[in-house]
C-alpha cells in the first residue's frame, strides 16, 4: 500500500518545529509501524536527508521506549498495543497518517518524535520503591500474600512507563503512571510499611515535574498499552488522603 | 486553616477541596430545589417556608456564609487546577480530540463558569433585588408581614428571556454534575471497579432530577399552571 | 612478553595457561570460605572509591544499587532514556532457584549439575556451583523488593517447570518475569539515586575503556543528546552491557543491544572468551520480509501441546489444513521418538533448518515450519488451549494477523542468547585488574549452552551477591587513587572516539548502516549460525573483512555529531560488529568439535548428535586482541571437574 505521512520534524529543543509530508510507498501490511518508518528513513538517507528520529528498543511492547501520537491517538488506533506492536494491516492504501511526539511540558521534545521522559524516573526516585537493602531478607515464603493481592499488584506493576497516559490526557497528568507504581507497592504487605511516606513523596515529585492534575477524564486508561485501570488512581487518591489526614504537619 | 493551606499546596489536596465543596454544593442544590418545589403547594406554604428561614437569622447567615465560603473554595481550586492544566500542555496536538473523554468531563470548567454567572444573576434577581427592586416589596396578600416569594417567582419567570436563561443554566448544571458527582467520588478514592457503574447511574439520575425539578418551575409559570 | 606456539590455522597460542583463581577446598565450601576470608574495605574508606557501572540491566542495576548501599560512590550508565528499559525487561519465562518449595527433590547440587550438563561441560565448575548456591537468596531479595511473583491460593510462591528440567524450580510473574525482576532492581537503583549514592547517566554510550598502568581506571562516553564526548575516571569499572546477539542482525534482542562496550575493552587488552557459543531459540515468529527489523520469541511452552511438521513432498504449496496426514512429516517425532516435539533447543532448531534447507520450509521465503495445535484442540478442546496459551496466540495474531486456533502457527529458530563474553576469573574480574564483567556480558556460567530461566538468575547473582564481595577483595589491595580525566590516557582515548565519529560522518557514502548490518547478519546466519562447517567459516572469514572495507568507504551517516543522531550511534555499533564478527567466526573455526550451541557439521555422531572432543577442547578459549587485521592470540583456561564427569547428551 502507499501512504502519506505528516511527520513532526524538530531539530532540537530550541527549534520551533513543523510538519513535513513524506510518501511511504509499497508498504507491506505485515510491517510493524516502526518497520514502516524504518523503510521511510532508509529512503530519506539514500536521498541525503536526515532520517526521522524516534525512540524504540525492544520492539516487543515491553520496554516502553517507543511511543508516538498517531492520528491524534497515543500509540495509534489499536487498543492495548504499543506503537512497535502496531501493524500496518490496520491502515488502508491511500491513508494520510499524522505522526506527532508526546506533547507535555514535563516531556520536553529532544528531536523529532523523541521526548525526554526522565521526569518519570525522578518520580520513582522520590519513593517508588521499598526501602530494603541487599541481603538479610527473610525467606520468600515467610510472608504469605493472598493471591488476589498478588494479582492486583501485578496488574499495576505491568506498567511499562511509556508515557502514553500523559500524552493522551487533556491535562497532561501523570496520575495513571504514578498511581500504578504506588498501587503495585502499597498493595503488597512488604510495601504497606512506608505507604504514607511513599505516596506523599511521589505526589510531591509529580507536582514538581509540572504534570497536570487529574480531572477524571479517562483517556489515559483508554490508550494505556497495558490497560492499567483508573481504579489505581482512585486507590492513590485514597492512600494519599489517608496519609494527608495522618500527617503531623 | 493549616490543613487547607496544605491541601492547596498539592494537586491531590486541591482535588479533595474540589470534590468536597462540589458535593456540598450538590447537596445544597438538592435541598434548595426541595424548598422551591413547595411553590406547587401554594403561595402560603412557600412564603411560610421563606418566612421561617428569615425568622432564624443566625441559622440563615451561617448557611449563607458557609455557602459563600464553599463556592469560593470550589472556584479558587477550580481556577488553580485549570490554569495548571493549561500550563501542563503548552503545545496542542494537530489532530484528534481526547480519547474516550465524555463531553461533560471536557466541558466541566465552562459549565461551572456559566453556573457561576447564573448564581450571580440569580442573587441579583431574587435575593438582592438589584434587577427588579419591586420584587423585594411584594407582600403576601393573605399575610402582609410575609415577603411574597411566590409572587416574585411568578413575575420573575413570566419573562420568557429570564426563564430561558434559567433553563439553560440548569441544563449546564445538570451536565456539570453528571460528571462532577462521579468524578468527586473518584477524587476521594471511593470509586472502584465494583461500584463505578452504580455511581455513574446514580450521578446521572440525580443530575437529571435536579434539572427537571428546577426547570419545571419556570415552565409551569410560563404555561400559567402556576399563576 | 608472551611466548606462543603457532598452529595449523596460523594463530598463536599462549604457552602460559589462564588461571580462574578458584578458591581451594571442597566445591560446596568454596564460596563460604571465600566470604569468610575475603579482604574487606573499612566503611570509612568505601566512600573514597568510585565505581563505574556500565549497564542498568539485571546485572548492572543490581550491582550499582548494592555497591552504593555498601558505601561506594557509583556512576551508572545506559544508552536508553531510562535504566528501566534495559533489555532484561524482555525476558518472559522465569527465573530458576534451588528453593525446593515443591519438595520434588531439587537442591543446590541438582541445579548446579543441570547447569553444568546443560552447558555441555564447557563452564567453570566453581562459578556454577556458587550460582546455584546464591540462587535462593535472589528470590528472597526480589520478594522483599515487592516483585509480584505468581502465587498459589495459599499465598505461597508458585513454580513451573521450564526448559525440560525434571524439577519445578522456575519462579515467574505472568509472562513478564524479566520486566518484574528488572523493575525490582530499578527501584533499588532509583532509591540509591534518590539518596545521592548513585549518579545515573541515561542516553550515554560507553565508547572506550581507559586503562592506566595496566588497571581499568575509567571510560570515555558520548552523551547521545548533546553529542558531547567526555571521560569518567574511577577506581574500578564494571561492565554489565549484555550480549552480542545482534551481530546476526536479526535476533530476539532489543535493537540497541551491541558489542561495543565489551569489544572496546577487548581492544584495550581484555580477553574475549568463547565468542562462538551462541544460542538459537527454536520457537520464534518467522521473518515476513526483508524489512524485518527483529524477531519475536514465542514461549517454548507451546511445544508441550503443538506438533511440529512440514509437507512431506517438495513444492507442496497447499494450505496446511488441506494437507492430509500422510503428506505431513512430523520430523521431530520421527527423528527423536522419545523426546519428539520437546527435544532441546539446539536440536529442535537444527532439525528445522535441515527441512528448510531441503526446500520443504513453509511461509514467505520458505523459512518456517508449522507448529500445529489441531490435534491438541481436538483432544482437549479449544478452551483448554486458550487457557494455557491465550496470550501467546493473541501476540501471534497481532504480529502475523493469523488465527492459530484455525491455521497452524509458523515458527523458525532465531538467535536468542550469547554464552560467550569477556573472560573473567572467580572474582568476575577480567585479566585487566579493576575491570569486572557481569551478566550476559561475561563468558558466563552457561558454558556452551544456557538452560532456560538461568540468565536472569546469573545476572542478579552477579550483581546482588557476587561482585559486591569480590570488588572489595580488589580494593583492599589498592589505594583510592583515580587519575584525573585530564591525564594523557584519557585525552588519548577521547581523541580516538572523536576521530572515529568524525570519520564516520565524513564518509558520506551511498549505503545505509542498516544495509551493511543486514548483509553482515546474512553472512553470520548462513555461515556461522545453527550449523557450521570449515568451508563456510572460511568463506565468512573472506567476506567479513571485505564488507568492513566497503563499510568504511561507502556508509552513509547523515547529520552531525553535536546532537541526537541515531544513525551515528548505530554506525558505531555496526562498525564494531564488523570487527567482532570475524573473532566469533574464527573461534568457531578453531573449535574442532560440536558442543552446545556450537555445532560443527564435521563433528557429529552418525545420528546427527553433537560430538564433543573433551580430550582436546575442554578449555575456555580466551582471545587476546593483536590488531584489526591480525589473528588474535589464544589463551586457554583448562576446565577441571572435581565433582561431575563428562557424559554425552542423548535425547533419542
Ligand atoms: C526475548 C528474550 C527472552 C528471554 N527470556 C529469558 C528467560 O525467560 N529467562 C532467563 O533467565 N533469561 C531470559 N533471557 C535472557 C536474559 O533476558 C538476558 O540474558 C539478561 O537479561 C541479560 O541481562 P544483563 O543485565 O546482562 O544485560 P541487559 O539487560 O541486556 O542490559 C544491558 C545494559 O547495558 C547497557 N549498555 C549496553 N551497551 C552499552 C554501551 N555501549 N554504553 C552504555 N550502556 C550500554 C544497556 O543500556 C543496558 O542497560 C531472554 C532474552 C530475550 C532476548
Ligand atoms: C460556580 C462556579 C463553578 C465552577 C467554576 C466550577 C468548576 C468546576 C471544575 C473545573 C470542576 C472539575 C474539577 C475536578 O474534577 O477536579 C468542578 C467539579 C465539580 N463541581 Fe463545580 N464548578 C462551579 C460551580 C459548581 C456548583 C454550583 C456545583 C454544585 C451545584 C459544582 C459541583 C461540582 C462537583 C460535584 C464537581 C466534582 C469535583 C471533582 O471532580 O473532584 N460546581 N467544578
Ligand atoms: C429554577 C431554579 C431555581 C429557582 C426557582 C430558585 C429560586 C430561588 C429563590 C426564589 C430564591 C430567594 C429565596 C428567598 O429570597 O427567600 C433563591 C435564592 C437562592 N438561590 Fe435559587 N433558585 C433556583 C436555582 C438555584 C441554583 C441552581 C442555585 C445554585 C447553584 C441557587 C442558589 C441560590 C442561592 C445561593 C440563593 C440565596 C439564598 C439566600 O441566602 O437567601 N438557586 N433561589
Ligand atoms: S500507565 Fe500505561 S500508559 Fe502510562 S506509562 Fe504506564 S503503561 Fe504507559
Ligand atoms: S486522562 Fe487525565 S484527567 Fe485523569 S483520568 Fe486520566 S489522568
Ligand atoms: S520498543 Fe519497546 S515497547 Fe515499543
Amino acid at each position: 500500500m502507499n501512504l502519506t505521512l505528516r511527520v513532526w520534524r524538530q531539530q532540537n529543543a530550541a527549534d520551533p518545529g513543523q510538519f513535513v509530508e513524506y510518501g511511504a510507498n509499497n508498504i507491506s501490511e505485515h510491517m510493524s509501524f516502526l518497520e514502516m518508518l524504518d523503510v521511510v528513513n532508509e529512503d530519506l538517507i539514500r536521498a541525503g536527508q536526515e532520517p526521522i528520529a524516534f525512540d524504540h528498543d525492544c520492539r516487543e511492547g515491553i520496554c516502553g521506549m517507543c511511543g508516538m501520537v498517531i492520528n491524534g491517538v497515543a500509540h495509534g488506533p489499536l487498543q492495548a498495543t504499543t506503537t512497535c506492536q502496531l501493524h500496518m494491516r490496520y491502515f488502508k492504501d491511500g491513508d494520510t497518517i499524522t505522526i506527532e511526539p508526546w506533547r507535555a511540558r514535563a516531556f520536553p521534545i529532544i528531536k523529532d518524535l523523541v521526548v525526554d521522559r526522565s521526569a518519570f524516573d525522578r518520580v520513582i526516585q522520590a519513593g517508588g520503591y521499598i526501602s530494603v537493602t541487599t541481603g538479610g531478607t527473610p525467606d520468600g515464603n515467610a510472608i504469605p500474600i493472598p493471591k488476589p493481592d498478588a494479582d492486583r499488584a501485578m496488574d499495576a506493576a505491568a506498567c511499562i512507563g511509556c508515557g502514553a497516559c500523559v500524552a493522551a490526557c487533556k491535562n497532561a497528568s501523570a496520575m495513571l503512571f504514578v498511581a500504578a507504581k504506588a498501587a503495585h507497592l502499597n498493595t503488597l504487605p512488604q510495601g504497606k510499611v512506608e505507604k504514607d511516606r511513599r505516596v506523599v513523596n511521589m505526589v510531591k515529585a509529580m507536582d514538581r515535574e509540572g504534570f497536570g492534575n487529574c480531572t477524571v477524564i479517562g483517556s489515559c486508561e483508554a490508550v494505556c498499552p497495558k490497560e492499567i485501570s483508573l481504579d489505581f488512581i482512585s486507590q492513590l487518591n485514597r492512600d494519599y488522603l489517608r496519609a494527608f489526614l495522618r500527617a503531623k504537619e | 486553616m493549616n490543613i487547607l493551606v496544605r491541601a492547596y499546596s498539592s494537586s491531590l489536596g486541591k482535588k479533595y477541596v474540589m470534590a468536597i465543596t462540589g458535593l456540598a454544593l450538590f447537596v445544597f442544590v438538592i435541598g434548595h430545589m426541595a424548598g422551591n418545589l413547595q411553590i406547587y403547594m401554594g403561595r402560603a406554604s412557600i412564603n411560610g417556608y421563606a418566612a421561617f428561614l428569615k425568622s432564624k437569622p443566625g441559622l440563615l447567615w451561617t448557611a449563607r456564609i458557609s455557602l459563600l465560603a464553599i463556592v469560593i473554595m470550589h472556584i479558587t481550586a477550580a481556577l488553580q487546577l485549570v490554569s495548571e492544566n493549561r500550563d501542563a500542555r503548552p503545545a496542542k496536538y494537530a489532530t484528534g480530540k481526547p480519547v474516550a473523554a465524555s463531553y461533560a468531563s471536557r466541558t466541566i470548567f465552562i459549565s461551572g463558569l456559566v453556573i457561576f454567572a447564573f448564581v450571580i444573576y440569580h442573587l441579583m434577581h431574587f435575593t438582592l433585588g438589584l434587577t427588579n427592586p419591586e420584587f423585594m416589596s411584594l407582600q403576601d396578600p393573605s399575610d402582609p408581614l410575609h415577603h411574597d416569594v411566590y409572587g416574585m417567582m411568578v413575575r420573575g419567570f413570566s419573562n420568557p428571556f429570564v426563564s430561558a436563561f434559567y433553563i439553560l443554566a440548569m441544563a449546564l448544571l445538570c451536565l456539570h454534575l453528571s460528571h462532577g458527582v462521579a468524578s468527586s467520588l473518584q477524587s476521594l478514592g471511593i470509586r472502584n471497579k465494583s461500584n463505578v457503574a452504580a455511581i455513574h447511574r446514580t450521578a446521572r439520575i440525580a443530575a437529571l432530577v435536579i434539572f427537571l425539578g428546577n426547570i419545571s418551575i419556570p415552565i409551569a409559570v410560563l404555561l400559567h399552571w402556576v399563576r | 612478553m608472551l611466548t606462543t606456539t603457532t598452529t595449523s590455522l596460523d594463530y598463536r597460542v599462549a604457552v602460559e595457561q589462564l588461571n580462574g583463581q578458584t578458591p581451594k577446598g571442597p566445591l560446596a565450601d568454596k564460596w563460604t570460605r571465600y566470604k569468610d576470608h575475603v579482604r574487606l574495605v573499612n566503611p570509612a574508606n568505601k566512600r573514597k572509591f568510585d565505581v563505574i557501572v556500565v549497564g542498568s540491566g539485571l546485572a548492572g542495576a543490581s550491582a550499582a544499587a548494592t555497591l552504593s548501599e555498601l558505601g561506594y560512590n557509583v556512576k551508572c550508565f545506559c544508552y536508553q532514556d531510562s535504566p528501566r528499559r534495559a533489555h532484561s525487561i524482555a525476558a518472559q519465562g522465569g527465573i530458576n532457584a534451588a528453593k525446593n518449595y515443591r519438595n520434588d527433590g531439587d537442591s543446590v547440587y541438582r541445579l548446579f549439575y543441570d547447569t553444568i550438563k546443560g552447558g555441555d561441560y564447557r563452564s567453570r565448575e566453581a562459578n556454577v556451583y556458587r550460582l546455584a548456591e546464591v540462587s535462593v537468596n535472589i528470590i528472597d531479595q526480589c520478594v522483599a523488593q515487592g516483585v509480584p511473583f505468581a502465587r498459589e491460593y495459599s499465598g505461597y510462591l508458585a513454580n513451573r517447570s521450564f526448559g525440560g528440567a525434571q524439577v519445578s524450580r522456575t519462579f515467574y510473574a505472568r509472562g513478564q518475569t524479566g520486566q518484574q525482576l528488572l523493575l525490582g532492581a530499578y527501584q533499588a537503583l532509583s532509591k540509591q539515586i534518590g539518596l545521592g549514592g548513585v549518579r545515573m547517566f541515561p542516553r550515554t554510550e560507553m565508547l572506550e575503556l581507559v586503562v592506566v598502568d595496566g588497571h581499568a581506571k575509567g571510560i570515555v562516553v558520548r552523551d547521545l543528546v548533546t553529542g558531547q564526548i567526555s571521560s569518567h575516571a574511577g577506581d574500578a569499572v564494571v561492565l554489565a552491557t549484555g550480549g552480542y546477539g545482534n551481530v546476526f542482525f536479526l535476533s530476539t534482542n532489543a535493537k540497541g543491544c551491541n558489542v561495543t562496550a565489551t569489544y572496546r575493552a577487548y581492544k584495550r587488552g581484555a580477553f574475549f572468551a568463547n565468542p562462538c557459543y551462541t544460542q538459537i531459540h527454536p520457537t520464534c515468529i518467522p521473518q515476513s520480509g526483508d524489512y524485518q527489523s527483529k524477531l519475536t520469541l514465542m514461549s517454548e511452552s507451546l511445544r508441550n501441546d503443538g506438533r511440529v511438521w512440514v509437507p512431506r513432498h517438495l513444492g507442496d504449496t497447499r494450505p496446511p489444513n488441506e494437507i492430509p496426514e500422510h503428506d505431513r512429516d512430523y520430523y521431530l517425532e520421527r527423528k527423536y521418538p522419545s523426546f519428539g516435539n520437546l527435544s532441546p533447543r539446539d536440536i529442535a532448531s537444527r532439525a528445522a533448518k535441515e527441512v528448510c534447507d531441503e526446500g520443504r520450509g513453509v511461509g514467505p521465503g520458505g523459512r518456517g515450519v508449522y507448529l500445529d495445535f489441531r490435534d491438541a484442540i481436538n483432544r482437549l478442546g479449544e478452551h483448554v488451549i486458550r487457557e494455557r496459551y491465550g496470550n501467546l496466540f493473541e501476540m501471534y495474531e497481532r504480529i502475523t494477523g493469523e488465527n492459530a486456533y484455525r491455521v497452524p502457527m509458523r515458527i523458525y529458530p532465531a538467535v536468542h542468547y550469547t554464552m560467550g563474553g569477556l573472560w573473567v576469573d572467580y572474582d568476575l574480574m577480567s585479566n585487566i585488574p579493576g575491570l569486572f564483567v557481569i551478566g550476559e556480558a561475561n563468558f558466563s556460567d552457561h558454558g556452551a549452552n544456557r538452560l532456560g530461566a538461568s540468565a536472569l538468575m546469573q545476572g542478579l547473582a552477579d550483581g546482588y551477591f557476587v561482585v559486591p564481595y569480590t570488588i572489595g577483595n580488589y580494593f583492599a589491595g589498592e589505594k583510592p587513587q583515580k587519575p584525573n580525566p585530564g591525564s594523557p590516557e584519557f585525552l588519548a582515548a577521547e581523541d580516538e572516539v572523536a576521530t572515529r565519529t568524525r570519520r564516520l560522518l565524513a564518509i558520506q557514502g551511498r549505503r545505509t548502516v542498516t544495509d551493511f548490518h543486514r548483509q553482515l547478519g546474512k553472512i553470520m546466519w548462513e555461515k556461522c549460525g545453527m550449523a557450521r562447517n570449515e568451508a563456510g567459516l572460511k568463506e565468512a572469514l573472506e567476506a567479513i573483512p571485505a564488507l568492513r572495507e566497503e563499510f568504511w568507504q561507502n556508509v552513509a551517516v547523515l547529520g552531525d555529531g553535536n546532537d541526537l543522531n541515531q544513525s551515528l550511534e548505530y554506525a558505531g555499533r555496526v562498525a564494531d560488529f564488523l570487527e567482532f564478527a570475524e573473532l566469533l567466526v574464527f573461534d568457531a573455526l578453531h573449535r574442532n568439535e560440536s558442543c552446545g550451541g556450537h555445532f560443527r557439521e564435521e563433528y557429529q555422531t552418525e545420528d546427527g548428535e553433537a560430538l564433543r572432543d573433551d580430550a582436546n577442547y575442554s578449555y575456555v578459549a580466551a582471545w587476546e586482541y593483536r590488531g584489526v587485521d591480525e589473528r588474535p592470540v589464544l589463551h586457554k583456561e583448562p576446565l577441571e571437574y572435581e565433582e561431575v564427569h563428562f557424559t554425552q547428551r542423548s535425547y533419542k
